[in-house]
């Protein structure tokens, strides 16, 4: 139990997927105007994670890695079919969002019409690729401990996401040079929040 | 091709501004905001840069060109996952030329090509232009916008190389200069991740102040 409470608050701020990879800095930019649409954005984040990672460690341990086909006979043991990562990870990933999309689009259309374009670039969301590469390298030992991890670094792009839109909120009332407005100040506010976060890169867990 | 006659000629200005459009007015990372992650990630010394900005590249036109033959056989339910698929067998080609004949740039490298798979510049271009659109204006377009990301990531690995560890392609100029001996000290943070963050919000500074229809107002 402390294990896996260790690892949700390494992903959450320790290896934080925008301020420590810098993964996921596209739809970060570009949706992270007002809290409202970001709160959604990350909400569909963090459960795209919490599902495809565990789904990927499966596929992972079980198909993909050395000697992972064990369980079919001895003839099939010494398979290594590593170099599918790739192209299965992002299957499943690409499927979990187009399941992702259509419940949104019917059960929340004002939702849906906010996020647009950045829906299906969920599935090009690097963090999401990036969560379940980070695991497969990481080797964790259960699925409970890679749905935790999941979890965890989607909880770590959600809190980067608020934290950007409610300064972005916050910073339309400044005088900003107008040249800078808009794009340029996010990117320096985000090195400078990642800069900030730095400071929790020494702590052991 | 039949009706050679009614098409236009290969390189018209519509075909042309479709290559240099990108390049400043619509450029893909300050004006997009495409493809970000790994414009930050890889650009701490020059030579991964230009590897990468190559990669992307040929991956961008080939991908584009694929995707805007078949476009009119991708159910569009299913779409996502076949501009995958596409992208990825790429990429994973890209990753073992780079393997076999760049050993040393793809360990640098490491996760990020595999990263070129989910380069929001590739899929969002393919979505928004090659697939509805014909091969050779798409394949232009790939291209156009490919080299508008290759010169922002080389601008800026220049700079952090250069300020970073005081060397050009891994020639020592700082040191060649005798900046050391009159106390010339290599600034650490271009080396960590938030400078590439600085400089590429300083680009866009330069370039919305150059361009004032860019400016945002909001």
């Amino acid at each position: 139990m402390e294990n896996l409470f260790d690892i949700f608050i390494k992903a959450v701020f320790v290896e934080n997927m925008i301020f420590a990879y810098f993964l996921g800095m596209c739809s970060y930019l570009a949706v992270s105007r007002t809290v409202e649409t970001s709160t959604g954005l990350g909400l569909a984040v963090i459960f795209v994670l919490g599902i495809t990672v565990p789904a990927n460690y499966l596929i992972n341990n079980f198909l993909l890695a050395d000697g992972a086909l064990g369980w079919l006979g001895s003839t099939f043991a010494s398979i290594d079919l590593s170099f599918l990562s790739f192209i299965m990870f992002i299957a499943v990933i690409a499927s979990m969002v187009q399941l992702v999309e259509m419940v949104i689009e019917k059960f929340s259309p004002s939702l849906y019409a906010n996020l647009g374009i950045f829906l299906p670039l969920i599935a090009v969301n690097c963090a999401i690729l990036g969560g379940s590469l980070f695991m497969q390298e990481r080797s964790y030992n259960n699925i409970t401990e890679a749905t935790v991890f999941g979890l965890g670094s989607g909880a770590g792009w959600f809190l980067a996401i608020i934290a950007i839109a409610a300064i972005r909120e916050k910073i339309r009332y400044s005088n900003v040079p107008p040249a800078l407005r808009g794009l340029g100040i996010t990117y320096i506010i985000t090195g400078l929040m990642g800069i900030a976060f730095m400071a929790f890169m020494g702590i052991e867990l | 091709m039949a009706e050679a006659k009614e098409k236009d000629p290969l390189f018209s200005p519509k075909n042309r501004k479709l290559l240099s459009e990108p390049l400043v007015l619509n450029n893909p990372i300050t004006v997009q905001v495409l493809g970000i992650c790994s414009a930050l990630a890889i650009t701490v010394k020059l030579e991964p840069s230009v590897v990468m900005a190559i990669s992307v590249i040929a991956i961008m036109g080939i991908a584009n060109l694929i995707i805007s033959i078949i476009r009119k056989l991708i159910p569009p339910r299913i779409r996502i996952i076949v501009m995958l698929t596409v992208i990825s067998s790429l990429v994973v080609l890209t990753d073992q030329i780079l393997e076999a004949f760049l050993y040393d740039v793809s360990k640098q490298l490491s996760v990020f090509v595999g990263l070129i798979i989910t380069n929001c510049i590739i899929m969002g271009r393919l979505e928004a232009f090659a697939s509805n659109n014909k091969p050779w204006p798409s394949f232009l377009d790939g291209i156009g916008n490919a080299f508008g990301y290759a010169w922002i990531l080389v601008v800026v690995g220049f700079f952090r190389e250069l300020l970073g560890s005081g060397e050009i392609y891994g020639y020592p100029l700082m040191e060649k200069l005798g900046m050391y001996q009159i106390g010339y000290v290599d600034n650490g943070l271009m080396i960590l991740p938030p400078a590439a963050l600085f400089i590429v919000g300083i680009i866009i500074w330069v370039h919305r102040g150059k361009n004032e229809e860019l400016v945002d107002i909001s």
